[in-house]
């Protein structure tokens, strides 16, 4: 060993100190390889640990909450939803297609490690300016290997969201989040209980791949980084169904005490998890883990990040079913270890001890840390812009069809269409809605799941941005009806070491719980993905929500299309002066700046709960959500997808430029039969929401009056921009 | 009437055709395992969609292998109806109980979409609810959809009335921009010479319940059971 063998580590002085003092002793180095993995960011969440308890966990809906696998809500009638997100940025920088499959695959094992059939992924992604090669290059290896992955698993990939902006250029994020259905009675858990319990590994067996990859997601990237191509797994597809379909036959007929899939810091953090969270202690032996070639050193075996195995803990007389089953799927299943009651993760080859150290030690002795934090000197200064630019503009029509031709706001069909979304038979409302709909077997409840986060809002505003993420994928989930229950997030920053960083990441996580907590939607679970920085620039801060939503009766549903010539047309929410962080300003401009709109967390509960009664009264034909690129995009996007115009004509007190295309928070249009107005009226009161009246279904045109400004284009010219927009440029 | 669904390793639409096909027809399918050497005589045997054996080295090219194989052989000579969806389709193909082949899509790119198909003829157990020239819509979702066969087997499966579905625009054109995989002659769906073998890149099961968003794909369902003297 060298004098500073924690710097291989990527330990510090300090960290390579308390370890001394923790263990009485110096750590052998197989040891001190174990607490270099455990205590990396990706595992030990050593940064973001003491910010993270801000967050509601709790509520009746909640069956589980953070630490273990996934979090899981109640769905009634026995059913049960099991859910998480995870970052896959940096293997997806290096190696896009790998990197995004296997971040699928990862997320997934652990929706079954619950216990659960996983139903469905979305994915959230950012990727950096279009225009450069490079980001076509990730753009189109991440999607085909998200759909390579979810499509031949079997997995449905039902909803998502994209976004472009040149902070992403070099750094992109893939955050892929899962869902999958369970018996509420048969939650299982990632513990390794039982004394004399053997702990078995099952699927693909170990090789060099994705070696020391928790440590490289804990570093910034660099133009250097094609050299840390072998830190990136590869993935199998077809292996992880055999895998899936086997552990889910073992859980059925009963034979697992615990389980626990393979992944960040591979059998080192699955088994020292397991051991930690039954408070048990786990001896394994090396020699007896299924390798793919001969010749791996203890440290290799235990820090491989080969994908597609788990881990699990069964009562002696049960391996040889295990086995059994697992022979059927042509796959391993090795029994290489066993519980034992001391507490100590022990390492053996060949009956040699290799290393012992105290399980809790590696998870939960994690140093914490409470990093500097100073507000940057760009978060005064970007909100005193000159905004006039929208409102300066000669002609709406073309703005908006602008606005519709650009990578954010244009459809993302050509993404999706990459994805199976169908297979299961569960997916009512496709990819394009605001939410994802799926259907729950044997039921007449659904299932509502979004993904949301603006990267813009959240630079200029953490705090707001967070918040208004919150709010936004809960409204994405009420306007088809449902009940927003729970969220998962991931949180992407930049490097927690510098004060400015680590400013924006406590005031989004401040934000998030704050919204969280209002919005009456418990974070069960989730990641933090640091050292998000290319070149030392660091991306936008993305603290990505994933929130689902339970729909009582499926025949409730409501879709953002207009459904019928002569409907009236509804704003819901409150219009204000507000064209800051918005993308017709980005768009005009090129600049990410002025004030965040003003959000009211209450109005947007409110909100919610007239959308949930509304449906269920079977009031609305239509509802869809108003976001990013204002109302004129909200607008258009109803009437694209139920190909009718509009005729509207209104009145108010804020610019033409903000009504049309300023982003006020928690707003959402509605359409409905004519003479459901009064109904309409007086539920809306109920509930205190500002309601404007703004006109009819109707025409092949978007033809909108607002005082005396006009916008007026028509629809096929909107559709055609609009459908164009990412083909054209994505196959550059 | 008795049905089976084939479960390949990874095959991932087994459990969707169980599903829909009790939906439609009230039936429940049995699941049988790819390495079964001995099948009652079932009267209709699904092969469903996935990716069986991953597939790797060609899609269907080692699920043909399977002991199951023989079994859909001895079954479709004695007359049971075969139905081959999407991986299905090309491992008939692989096993020669379809002619041609399936090929990578001509855009590269794996294709998830509701697609319009003209029904070719009514003629065969699976069609004879539909009537021909009828526009229905039902969804693909493959990455080797492109049917390719040589020009002698092509004329045959035109002069025989085999080819049971082809691409085409919501007005009922055929024409090589409706065929989003680029298949040769617009063909979505063939027959086999004594019509009780069909394959097809679409999948009627997943538009076969209107929760799901149509119904298109459920009078394909239905024929076939009803062709088997199945009674809902």
């Amino acid at each position: 060993m060298t004098d500073t063998p924690y710097l291989e580590q990527n330990l510090t002085l300090d960290e390579y100190q308390a370890i001394i003092k923790l263990m009485g002793r110096k750590p052998n180095a197989l040891e001190l390889a174990l607490f270099g993995v455990m205590w990396s960011e990706h595992c030990g969440y050593k940064n973001s640990r003491a910010e993270l308890k801000k967050f509601p966990t709790k509520g009746p809906q909640v069956l589980q909450g953070p630490g273990e696998n996934a979090g899981v809500v109640d769905l009634g009638d026995g059913w049960a939803l099991a859910f998480k997100m995870e970052s896959h940025n940096h293997p997806s920088a290096i190696e896009p297609y790998q990197g995004a499959a296997t971040g699928v695959g990862g997320i997934i094992r652990d929706i079954f490690a619950m216990g659960a059939r996983p139903i469905a992924s979305l994915n959230s992604l950012r990727f950096g300016d279009l225009s450069l090669p490079k980001t076509r290059h990730l753009l189109r290896g991440v999607v085909a290997g998200i759909g390579g992955y979810g499509n031949c698993l079997g997995v449905p990939t039902v909803g998502g969201e994209v976004f472009f902006h040149p902070s992403f250029n070099g750094n992109p994020l893939v955050n892929a989040m899962s869902l999958g259905l369970l018996k509420s009675q048969r939650l299982f858990k990632g513990q390794a209980a039982g004394l004399g319990n053997v702990v078995m590994v099952v699927g693909a067996r170990t090789g060099r791949d994705g070696i020391k990859g928790a440590s490289f997601a804990s570093e910034e990237l660099s133009e250097s980084d094609p050299d840390k191509r072998p830190n990136v797994q590869v993935g199998d597809p077809f292996m992880e169904k055999l895998l899936l379909e086997a552990t889910l036959e073992i859980l059925d007929n009963d034979l697992v005490v615990g389980l626990q899939d393979l992944g960040a810091a591979g059998l080192t953090s699955s088994a020292a998890e397991m051991a930690s969270r039954a408070g048990t202690g786990l001896v394994m032996d090396l020699e007896k883990v299924p390798l793919r070639e001969l010749g791996l050193a203890p440290w290799e075996i235990m820090l491989s990040e080969s994908q597609e195995r788990m881990l699990l803990v069964v009562e002696p007389e049960k391996t040889e079913a295990i086995a059994r089953i697992f022979d059927k799927w042509d796959l391993k299943a090795a029994a290489i270890g066993e519980v034992t009651g001391d507490g100590d993760f022990v390492l053996r080859l060949n009956g040699e001890e290799l290393s012992r150290v105290p399980a809790a030690y590696l998870t939960d002795k994690a140093p914490v840390y409470i990093r500097d934090r100073k507000e940057p000197a760009y978060y005064q200064e970007k909100k005193k812009a000159d905004l006039s630019l929208v409102n300066k503009y000669a002609d709406y029509g073309e703005l908006l069809t602008r606005l519709l031709s650009s990578p954010n706001l244009g459809s993302l069909a050509w993404v999706y269409e990459q994805y199976d979304s169908m297979v299961g038979l569960n997916t009512v409302i496709r990819p394009g809605g605001d939410a994802a709909l799926l259907r729950i077997p044997e039921s007449a409840k659904g299932i509502a799941i979004a993904v949301d986060c603006d990267s813009r809002k959240v630079y200029l505003d953490p705090y707001l941005g967070a918040a208004a993420a919150v709010a936004e994928a809960a409204l994405n989930v009420a306007v088809t009806g449902a009940r927003p229950l729970a969220i998962t997030n991931c949180l992407n920053f930049g490097n927690p070491e510098d004060p400015e960083i680590y400013w924006q990441f406590v005031k989004a996580t401040d934000g998030l719980a704050a919204a969280a907590a209002a919005l009456d939607t418990p974070v069960t679970g989730g990641n933090v993905s640091f050292y998000n920085e290319w070149n030392g620039a660091a991306i936008f801060p993305t603290p990505t929500i994933g929130l689902v939503g339970l729909l009582e009766n499926l025949n409730d549903r409501l879709t953002l299309d207009f459904k019928n010539q002569g409907d009236l047309v509804y704003l819901l929410g409150e219009t204000l002066e507000e064209l800051g962080a918005s993308e017709a300003h980005y768009l005009l401009s090129g600049q990410d700046e002025g004030p965040v709109p003003s959000l009211d967390l209450a109005k947007v509960k409110a909100l919610c709960r007239f959308l949930e009664e509304a449906a269920k009264r079977r009031l609305l034909k239509s509802a869809h959500d108003v976001s990013n690129g204002g109302l004129a995009v909200a607008l258009t996007e109803g009437a694209m997808a139920g190909d009718f115009g509009l005729v509207l004509q209104w009145t108010g007190t804020v610019t033409p430029g903000a009504t049309f295309f300023g982003e006020s928070q928690g707003r959402a249009v509605v359409s409905f039969t004519p003479t459901k107005e009064k109904d309409f009226l007086s539920l809306a009161a109920q509930f205190s929401l500002t309601v404007t009246k703004l006109g009819q279904v109707g025409g092949q045109d978007l033809n909108l009056t607002y005082n005396d400004a006009t916008l007026i284009a028509p629809l096929t010219q909107l559709k055609k921009a609009w459908a164009e927009a990412l083909t054209t440029l994505a196959a550059l | 009437m008795k049905a089976a669904v084939i479960v390949f390793p990874g095959s991932n639409c087994d459990q969707d055709c169980v599903r829909s096909f009790k939906a439609v027809t009230g039936q429940t399918a049995a699941l049988v395992w790819h390495k079964e050497a001995n099948l009652p005589n079932y009267d209709l045997v699904i092969l469903p969609g996935g990716f069986a054996h991953g597939d790797y080295l060609r899609c269907g090219a080692i699920a043909r292998f399977s002991p199951v194989l023989a079994e859909v052989k001895r079954l479709a000579d004695r007359g049971s109806l075969i139905l081959g969806i999407c991986n299905g389709f090309q491992i008939l193909c692989e096993a020669r109980l379809l002619p041609g082949a399936l090929l990578r899509n001509h855009c590269l790119k794996y294709l998830c979409q509701d697609v319009f198909l003209r029904v070719e003829t009514s003629q065969s157990p699976f069609t004879s609810l539909y009537k021909k020239g009828q526009i229905i819509r039902i969804p693909i979702s493959h990455g080797e959809g492109s049917y390719s066969v040589s020009p002698k087997e092509l004329d045959k499966l035109n002069s025989e009335d085999r080819i049971a579905f082809r691409y085409a625009l919501a007005d009922g054109t055929v024409t090589p921009l409706a065929a989003p995989n680029g298949s040769l002659d617009g063909i979505a769906g063939i027959l086999s010479r004594k019509r009780n073998i069909l394959g097809l890149m679409p999948h009627p099961e997943r538009l076969a319940e209107i929760e799901l968003g149509g119904t298109d794909g459920r009078p394909l369902l239905e024929a076939a059971f009803s062709a088997m003297g199945g009674a809902a």
